[in-house]
């Protein structure tokens, strides 16, 4: 899960990371209000998760309270990059002397952790890494030692701090670690960490990916996540159904991550020769799926007006045909006249003789059995350009 | 042969006492698996009965690979304990331990990663998020349908369970050394290269099926291994070409981030290392048929 700006200010000032004042705003009367209280310059900041914000006009200077306000007129409503803007931070300004840059993150190819550090801050650092990589330092972290006060002090001086502004910046990269490890993220980026006029270091923007894996031990972390959440996924979040959202005509239903993805990659093949029908849609009901759970996954897909036909793909390995089966014939009595769109099965595995009888017996007619996986992703594509 | 698991593997199961842990020894035995024992510090001392089969229950894996020779640990644990399960494996430096358990949070993965290491790597770790580990007719370590696929000499490792069980029924009528799903994290301890390599070594295994799905660089970095250091025949497949960017794609480590991480970019680096690619699992089983078939 991505943290909004203002979430990872406030995450920062929990654990004394040095922020800047800052209050949310989702009117410009709010934000009048914000920058009363907040008093003199403020920033006003969209909060979308997308880069770019600032060339897309998302970020405004306002000397007093009525600019904030008008400013936050200009903001809100804002489409940056398909991120309608809801909200805006109302910033303390700052007076800034140099701007660093600073990240922890999960780096999956070494199975570590690592640290992104440079004293040349204030541009993407992604430009940062391609046009002057060794300005970039790059500091494997062991997950057992994590970031101490030796550790940090490495980091900033590999990123090219001398020695009293790597005194001054360590303990804030100590601190940031004790986000990462505490909050279990697996991202923690402040870009610009900054050296204010007047001596202090603060993070003015900072960026936080927490694993949802670690959801069980952060209780009233689910809260924390606002808006911008497809209905059908949060619907999904709901019946605890693996489910994204995509823009396509034939929905999916599969067990397993993986037997999910190729089936989505073999409709779009199939679409190819269908009108260029798409998959609307990833759904995964898991190893060991219940009658229930298929039920309820087909509502779900049922459910979504993109939606031309179903390709349910599934092979038994946990997951018993005969339970597939039975929950697909369940759901359509359920649903009686409501459900009208076509369904494609495709079964194999545990129990397929049984999972293949149960379909064949209750003959519905919107039910077609089709033997392999690919003929089953052609004929779905086909009924999804009907 | 077959590679990291045979006739001679002793499984003992952590999270035996549960119901999925359970569920699974009892499939295990069914498919001809040596279980010996479990472990459950709260019910150490006690005896399970598993379809006639007794089994031990130890409150430790060191207790029970001392009293059994236990060589093989699979962990059945709730992600809060996965961890736990797996530094205690590492201490008792059981050869392999397979983790099945689905959604360990990657810190807690990332800390056993660095453990085994400190450790001097004496313990293979398998997943976690996986299928297990299979070699037909000779021993199944985790939740694979044993009745797949018989023995023969095709190696096959995967990052996905499902797709995993998709290739050994296309594949049934030739055969299956040994099938590995490494699973979907972020972190996972076996690699799509520690097994090229264990293939490679391997004389019964005759060619090699490699499954992979978008995020990470594991198969742009098997794609150079396989260049550079494995003669059998490779085929391969990825799955994700239509998965979106910066959505996971049900397993956590199958992300597209920007232009990291994609199906294609993977695609590319098998076919530049002389390894052919499916479009479909189908497709891709025709491939190793022919491949096989000139051997």
């Amino acid at each position: 899960m991505d943290l909004f700006e203002y979430q990872a200010r406030d995450l920062f000032e929990s654990y004394g990371v040095p922020v800047l004042q800052g209050l949310i705003a989702d009117t410009p009367a709010e934000a009048e209000a914000a920058a009363a209280k907040i008093g003199g310059l403020v920033v006003v900041k969209a909060q979308v998760q997308v880069g770019g914000r600032g060339k897309a006009g998302g970020v405004k200077v306002a000397k007093n309270p009525e600019e904030a306000r008008d400013r936050a007129n200009d903001i809100l409503g804002l489409d940056i990059k398909g991120h309608v803007v809801k909200r805006v931070m109302i910033a303390e300004g700052a007076s800034i002397d140099k701007e660093f840059y600073f990240s922890v993150l999960l780096d999956r190819s070494n199975r570590t952790f690592l640290a992104l550090c440079s004293v040349e801050g204030g541009m993407e650092i992604e430009q940062l890494a391609v046009e002057r990589p060794e300005a970039l330092a790059k500091i494997a972290v062991n997950a057992l030692e994590g970031i101490d006060d030796a550790k940090a002090l490495e980091i900033a001086k590999a990123g090219g701090f001398d020695d009293e502004l790597a005194a001054k910046v360590a303990p804030v990269f100590v601190k940031l670690w004790n986000v990462f490890k505490n909050e279990d993220a697996t991202l923690v980026e402040v870009n610009p960490l900054v050296l204010h006029t007047d001596g202090r270091i603060l993070a003015l923007d900072g960026k936080v990916t927490l694993d949802d894996n670690a959801e069980f031990r952060h209780e009233g972390r689910e809260a924390v996540s606002i808006a911008k959440v497809d209905p059908l996924e949060a619907k999904a979040k709901e019946l605890d159904l693996n489910y994204v959202k995509l823009e396509g005509q034939v929905g999916i239903i599969g067990n397993g991550a993986g037997l999910v993805m190729s089936t989505l990659d073999v409709v779009a093949y199939a679409g190819e020769r269908h009108g260029g029908v798409r998959p609307a849609n990833f759904l995964d009901i898991g190893g060991g799926a219940s009658a229930e759970v298929m039920a309820n996954g087909l509502g779900l897909i049922l459910g979504d007006s993109d939606v031309k036909s179903v390709f349910v793909n599934v092979f038994g390995g946990i997951t018993a045909c005969d339970a597939v089966a039975n929950g697909i014939v369940g759901a359509l009595a359920t649903l009686g006249d409501s459900a009208t769109k076509p369904l494609v099965v495709r079964l194999d595995g545990n129990n397929v003789v049984e999972g293949r009888r149960i379909l064949a017996e209750a003959n519905h007619p919107l039910v077609t059995v089709v033997e392999t996986m690919d003929e089953a992703a052609d004929k779905a594509a086909e009924l999804a350009n009907r | 042969m077959a590679i990291f698991l045979d006739e001679n593997s002793r499984i003992i199961v952590q999270g035996m006492t549960g119901s999925e842990g359970m569920k699974h020894t009892r499939r295990m035995l069914k498919g001809g698996s040596n279980i010996v024992g479990g472990v459950n510090p709260r019910k150490a001392g006690e005896t399970v009965d598993v379809d006639g089969t007794s089994l031990p229950v130890f409150g430790t894996v060191a207790e029970a690979i001392a009293a059994t020779g236990a060589n093989v640990s699979v962990i059945f644990v709730p992600p809060a304990f996965a961890k736990a399960a797996l530094i205690e494996a590492i201490d008792a430096e059981i050869p392999l331990a397979v983790a099945i358990t689905e959604g360990i949070p990657v810190h807690d993965s990332a800390a056993a990663w660095a453990y085994n290491l400190e450790k001097g790597q004496k313990t293979r770790i398998i997943g976690p998020n996986c299928p297990g580990i299979i070699s037909p007719g000779k021993s199944n370590a985790g939740i694979t349908p044993w009745d797949i696929s018989g023995f023969g000499p095709i190696g096959l490792v995967s990052k996905s369970g499902t797709l995993t069980y998709q290739m050994m029924f296309e594949l049934r009528e030739i055969g299956i050394s040994t099938a590995i799903g490494i699973g979907g994290d972020p972190i996972i301890g076996t690699t799509h290269i520690d097994a090229l390599a264990a293939f490679e070594a391997d004389p019964e295994t005759k060619a090699i099926v490699l499954i992979g799905e978008i995020g990470g660089d594991s198969e742009e970095k098997a794609a150079d291994y396989i260049k550079a250091n494995v003669t059998k025949p490779v085929v391969a497949y990825v799955a994700g070409f239509t998965a979106p960017e910066g959505k996971t794609m049900g397993h956590a480590g199958a992300i597209v981030s920007g232009s990291a991480g994609t199906a294609q970019a993977k695609k590319e680096a098998f076919e530049a290392a002389g390894v052919k690619v499916g479009k479909t699992p189908s497709e891709t089983a025709a491939l190793m048929r022919e491949v096989y078939a000139n051997l």
